[in-house]
């Protein structure tokens, strides 16, 4: 028997949720309707009629302050509503209220561990609905809105039928199945290329023909046919051991292309080369080599081998950090898929060395613009349902987990239509040593126990995002995407950092894609092998078969290899702090990568054929400059461009996000220095987040990022080569040492592999060879290691006759350091009378610029990043901070130097008088007089920055400049207006307060 | 002179007990341990060898069926290892003159288990709850706050205005009826108001009062003075640094002078 307990606001108590969900229509869809009750509903699954009273009289689901709580429907409210709209999670979706609702409930009731186990409880939340006209409008806030039918279902009921028949039918979202041990062979021997590639394809493997051949030929082998017969398998695959191959082969745990084999073609300058590895040579190859040229100073510890990179802090502690995308996921569903990108990262420092305690967030999305008008292609949400999703999943995600997110932003094209980026970072704190062991080594060793903690495995995410026809029936667990438990996750966290702490274990790694299959596999390379028993895996519910255990990608999961010494403290401190940890056999020395069921094996793979067997790819990329017509720079006369600036100041990719900042916590740990929004009144934008990560102590660090997508039509080398030196620029404008920065890249690709469907391929993967060029070009000249990075490879969108592509992008993030966190600057004018330098040059670059979108012109001349000047321009600008002669700091990015300015201008709340025409020019082709008003205004030129320095500084400032593109163009004044003239000529005249609701109103929502 | 042992409480959510055991050592706390809850239930802590409380920020539970309103239960209805209430524990703890801080999350637990305000004497009641914010949304901003003279609370005594930061989503005061509300007034159990920084006010105003909290009220003490719960972060402001104007030269009293003013008070009685 179900019960239904509903829970609505007392009538004296405003509901200020409902109120808010009445706007969200409005804002959203459109829709101005009369008012919105919400009502939040628990059905009840295990209990008598007798403990469900109990429940609500001992107020255990409601608050008798706020709530109204009744075994029987509510009623409606005076005036009534004209729908009502339930909303509830289909089967097999986390339902984290649901959880804390159970445990509560036998907590309260003094439910046995039996009768508890058995409990359940769904929740679901019903929306009545005032001033709405009809059905097909109740339905539409329903499926464009209220509820993702993915992972949600909803019904609905008008005034009249509620009448009739008043509430829902009590429904419970469980899950139901068969256990079972079933595993099947596969006889691969049987078919040929076509029928390969066919069962690739009908399986969702994304295994190519070549690579299906190559697990054909392993089989073939007599030697493996007799290893497996002795060991009691068959000698063709099973199905398990194909699903294990296509997972650690795939391009998502592989980087296939990144290790692939280029023929690349230049044909612009007539070279071909072939590069082998983009990742080996560029990105690990340079920072081998950086690491060699830092010699004493190297402060990098592990790079690219654990699950964050781990660099020196202070001679008490290291600090390690990785960013993730969670792209797909979150394309279908925004809430869930950013929630689950963002507690999915907080594991990789928490599993990297002997595990990290978790420090700071950084979050960078990229969507279409939220305005977007007109047809959405099939499939696709609305942009502003994506950022309205994914903004409150990663507010859960890092509010609920305790960990501030310092850095970010969001970037828009349209492009990101077909696919929206959500890039989710997160640095961890470690310990030098723990209990006398380096905290950044770990190793599985033959006999350690294999050990798996935190949630219950489902079919969460099997086989990712493709729909299987499954997923159609009303029992069949919905799993295409997965909500996360930050809680679950959480408790997991202050169980592992207090077994870290007592040396409890010897390894400890992830449960990301590839489930079980991947961080076991990866940990059995230490020891040469594991014995994994999937029968004593802990399940959600029965259904799944051995294979699906074995690569369910439920969340909030860390393996671990535990001594059998410490196994029993380690199971009974699990078990004390609510935390599910179990045994799933061992870790050996045997050579084999061995899973069973019971005493049914499941897999038998070689260690080395599963980890070094997938064939090496052979691509190739041809890279021809794209033609871009250059259209004139429209000329703006000087009494309209106040109004210029005011427009440029509200572009998306230039306005404020304090919309978004405020929602998520930034100083939580109590470490903040400098915050996301600084000045008088803390909205003007800060370049880098600074926080003070020992709290006794006075070292700081730093976090920024740069990210340029949009010169990729131009030149992904240079779009590459923008972002490093954006990341590098922001993180010395707040007092991060350059000579002690670590890089981390993020590649986010539109499929660049030639074939029917990509026929543009080989200018897609050129795109990538000359970003990966610009990246090893770079990091060497500032001598910037590169610890961590990912590549996501595969965002396209198609559908309805559409392809749209995403720009290649990039998100550079740079971890800085500074000795004194309290030497740090933020972007904020100060003091009247303070002088303003610019440092770095100025040339006519508006190619891709937001000027050039803004006016609808195009240009060729993307930023170039003269980066012997540019380094020396920040080691210059460092010493000044050090000193203490700088008393704010702004870089020039999107909208270049009037953005920059207004920018300052608006944290400050001062005014300030600039002559342009002072500007240091790059060269010859380029003097002060061959630029337009709106190319020295807004051109987008690399390595400058904006400085302001105390009058009686003036000359120790410009002593350190000496010989450099650095000049002072005016000062800050106590007036209340920006001032820019070009030499005699005024341009700019706008009252600070007009550019303060410029740069706010876009996104003040 | 009486040692203060300063026990941080967290677990299932809580995320805030690093900075508030920083705080507390820094303010002069003479010994300082975080414990789980979990260790309270093992038997392996008990609340009884301290005498300052603290119940940390975070997300209880993740705020599911409201902030703080399954651990109160949790609270309420625990038992240890050897069957003994935990809420007894708390009860003589604070029977024995223990003082006890409520940050944030803290306050919400202190209200949902009944703790504060103890008007008249009435502890362990609902008499009030924090609710979601009028904006319907969590912020993260800095305050500033006017103490209010005339109330007994140990924390905030000799402190007449602070800034710190708030980082809430369910900070509004509501009273069970408006009986109570004026009760906290004329009883002086209101500790801390939001105020306008220009007048030093307290304000209802978004949003320098970032909630909608009735008369502007962002803390609470109980009779005795030795409980205080409050909104916004003092442990988040142990440095000058943590101040969001510090590199404009602004800057207030640190945020640990609550716990300092705790500690002496512990510190001068006998």
């Amino acid at each position: 028997m179900l019960f239904r307990v509903e829970v609505g606001q007392r009538p004296d108590v405003r509901d200020v949720m409902g109120e808010k969900t009445a706007r969200k229509i409005k804002n959203e869809l459109g829709l101005a309707i009369g008012g919105v009750d919400l009502v939040r509903v628990f059905t009840l699954e295990g209990l008598d009629r007798d403990e469900a009273e109990a429940l609500l009289a001992a107020h255990a689901l409601h608050d008798p302050v706020l709530h109204v709580a009744c075994l029987d429907p509510l009623p409606l409210s005076d005036p009534a509503p004209d729908f009502i709209l339930e909303v509830a999670f289909r089967p097999g979706v986390t339902d984290n209220e649901g959880r804390t609702a159970r445990e509560t409930a036998a907590l309260v009731l003094g439910l046995s561990p039996g009768r508890a186990e058995k409990a359940a409880v769904y929740t679901a939340a019903q929306y009545r609905l005032r001033g709405v006209a009809d059905l097909d409008t109740a339905r539409r806030i329903g499926r464009d809105l209220l509820a993702n039918e993915l992972i949600q279902r909803f019904e609905i009921k008008s005034a009249a039928q509620w009448r009739a028949e008043p509430g829902f039918a009590p429904r419970a979202a469980r899950v139901t199945g068969q256990a079972s041990d079933d595993v099947a062979a596969i006889n691969l021997f049987a078919m040929d290329d076509d029928a390969l590639a066919a069962f690739s394809r009908d399986n969702v493997l994304a295994l190519s023909l070549v690579e299906m051949r190559a697990i054909r030929d392993h089989y073939a082998d007599p030697a493996v046919a007799q290893a497996r017969k002795s060991a009691g398998l068959p000698t063709l695959p099973t199905d398990a051991e194909i699903e294990v191959l296509a997972q650690t082969w795939s391009e998502h745990c592989k980087h296939k292309i990144f290790g692939a084999t280029i023929d690349y073609q230049d044909r612009e300058k007539g070279l071909r080369t072939s590069l082998t590895s983009l990742y080996k040579t560029c990105i690990q190859g340079s920072t081998a080599d950086i690491r060699r040229e830092l010699g004493e100073k190297d402060f990098c510890l592990s790079v690219f081998t654990d699950n964050a990179g781990v660099v020196r802090f202070t001679d008490t502690h290291h600090v390690c950090i990785k960013v993730e995308t969670h792209n797909s996921p979150s394309a279908l569903d925004p809430y869930g898929g950013a929630l689950t990108g963002i507690v999915g990262v907080n594991r990789d420092p928490m599993g990297t060395g002997l595990g990290a305690n978790l420090l700071c967030n950084t979050d960078v999305f990229c969507f279409a613009s939220p305005f977007h008008q007109g047809e959405l292609p099939p499939r696709l949400l609305h942009p502003r349902r994506v950022f309205e999703g994914v903004r409150e999943g990663v507010e859960h995600g890092g509010n609920k987990s305790g960990i501030p997110t310092v850095n970010g932003s969001i970037v828009f094209d349209e492009r990101y239509l077909g696919k929206p980026l959500v890039f989710c970072g997160t640095v961890g704190l470690l310990p030098v040593t723990v209990t006398g062991r380096p905290s950044h080594l770990k190793k599985a060793r033959p006999g350690d126990a294999i050990v798996m903690t935190g949630g219950r495995i489902g079919k969460d995410g099997i086989h990712g995002a493709t729909f299987s026809s499954e997923e159609l029936h009303e029992g069949s667990p919905a799993t295409a995407v997965q909500i996360g438990d930050p809680i679950t996750q959480r408790k997991m966290y202050d169980f592992l950092m207090r077994a870290r702490d007592m040396g409890l274990y010897s390894a400890i790694t992830d449960n990301g894609a590839g489930g079980l299959s991947s961080s076991v596999g990866e940990m059995a390379q230490d020891s040469g092998g594991c014995d994994l028993d999937l029968s004593r895996a802990p399940l959600k519910y029965d259904g799944l078969r051995p294979w699906e255990v074995l690569l369910s990608e439920a969340q909030e999961r860390m393996t671990l290899a535990v001594p059998k010494k410490h196994l029993k403290t380690f199971l009974d401190l699990a078990k004390e702090m609510d935390v599910l940890a179990t045994e799933l056999g061992a870790f050996t020395d045997s050579g084999v990568f061995f899973v069973r069921h019971g005493e049914k094996p499941v897999a038998r793979l070689p260690m080395d054929f599963m980890h070094h067997g997938a064939p090496t790819m052979h691509l190739s990329a041809v890279w021809e400059r794209p033609e871009t017509a250059a259209t004139a720079v429209p000329h703006v006369p000087a009494g309209e461009q106040g109004a210029l600036l005011r427009r440029m100041l509200g572009r998306l990719n230039i306005c404020s996000k304090d919309y978004v900042v405020r929602q998520y916590d930034h100083e939580v740990k109590g470490a903040s220095v400098v915050k996301p929004m600084v000045g008088a009144r803390r909205d003007g934008p800060s370049d880098a987040g600074v926080l003070r990560p020992v709290l006794s102590r006075p070292e700081g660090l730093v976090l920024s990022h740069g990210i340029c997508p949009k010169y990729s039509d131009l030149d992904a080398y240079w779009m590459m080569a923008n972002a490093i030196d954006e990341a590098v620029r922001n993180a010395v404008a707040v007092g991060a040492d350059p000579d002690r920065m670590a890089g981390v890249d993020n590649f986010c690709w539109c499929d660049p592999v030639e074939s029917e469907k990509t026929p543009d391929g080989r200018y897609k993967l050129a795109q990538l060879v000359r970003a990966n060029l610009a990246l090893a070009h770079f990091c060497r000249a500032y001598r910037l290691p590169c610890v961590s990075g990912k590549d996501s490879m595969k965002n396209d969108y198609t559908g309805g006759g559409h392809k749209i592509s995403i720009p290649p992008t990039v998100l550079f993030t740079v971890m800085g350091y500074m000795p004194k966190a309290h030497t740090a600057v933020t972007s904020d004018f100060k003091t009247p009378g303070d002088l303003i330098y610019l440092l770095g040059s100025t040339a006519p670059e508006c190619g891709g610029s937001e000027i050039a979108a803004e006016m609808g012109f195009t240009s060729s001349a993307v930023p170039h990043v003269d980066a012997l000047a540019a380094a020396a321009r920040y080691r210059a600008l460092h010493a000044a901070i050090r000193a203490g002669l700088v008393t704010a700091c702004h870089d020039l990015s999107d909208g270049g130097l009037g953005v920059a300015l207004a920018e300052m201008a608006i944290g400050g709340r001062l005014g300030c008088e600039v002559d342009v025409a002072l500007a240091p020019t790059a060269g010859l082709y380029c003097g002060p007089a061959a630029m337009t008003d709106v190319e020295m205004l807004y051109a987008e030129s690399a390595g400058r920055l904006f400085v302001t320095v105390r009058p009686g500084n003036r000359a120790a400032f410009e002593a350190r400049f000496a010989g450099q593109a650095a000049a002072c163009l005016g000062r800050v004044t106590d007036t209340d207006a920006v001032l820019v003239a070009r030499g005699e000529r005024p341009l700019i005249r706008e009252a600070v307060a007009d550019l303060v609701l410029a740069f706010t109103k876009t996104l003040s929502w | 002179m009486p040692r203060v042992k300063t026990i941080v409480i967290t677990g299932f959510g809580t995320n805030c007990e690093v900075e508030s055991a920083f705080a507390a050592t820094q303010a002069g706390s003479d010994v300082t341990d975080i414990a789980y809850f979990s260790d309270v239930t093992a038997g392996r802590t008990r609340l009884a060898d301290y005498n300052l409380l603290i119940f940390p920020g975070g997300f209880l539970d993740g705020d599911d069926l409201g902030a703080a309103q399954a651990a109160a239960l949790r609270w309420t209805h625990a038992k240890t290892r050897t069957g003994e209430a935990v809420i007894d524990q708390l009860k003589a703890f604070f029977e024995a003159g223990g003082l006890i801080l409520g940050i944030c999350n803290g306050f919400q637990l202190l209200v949902k288990i009944g703790l504060l305000p103890g008007l008249f004497g009435r502890y362990f009641v609902r008499e009030l709850s924090l609710s979601n914010n009028d904006s319907g949304r969590f912020e993260d901003r800095w305050v500033t706050l006017a103490a209010n003279p005339a109330c007994p609370c140990v924390f905030t005594r000799g402190v007449s205005r602070i800034d710190l930061p708030v980082r809430h989503g369910e900070g509004k005061l509501i009273p069970n009826n408006q009986a109570v509300l004026d009760a906290l007034w004329a009883e002086n159990l209101v500790a801390l108001q939001y105020a306008d920084p220009a007048t030093g006010l307290p304000t209802e105003n978004y949003p320098e009062n970032p909630n909608g909290s009735p008369m502007g009220i962002a803390g609470l003490t109980d009779p005795t003075g030795r409980i205080l719960g409050l909104m916004p972060h003092p442990e988040a402001f142990n440095h000058p640094t943590n101040h969001p104007g510090w590199t404009r030269g602004e800057t207030s009293v640190l945020g640990t002078v609550l716990l300092e003013n705790g500690v002496a008070y512990l510190k001068s009685s006998t």
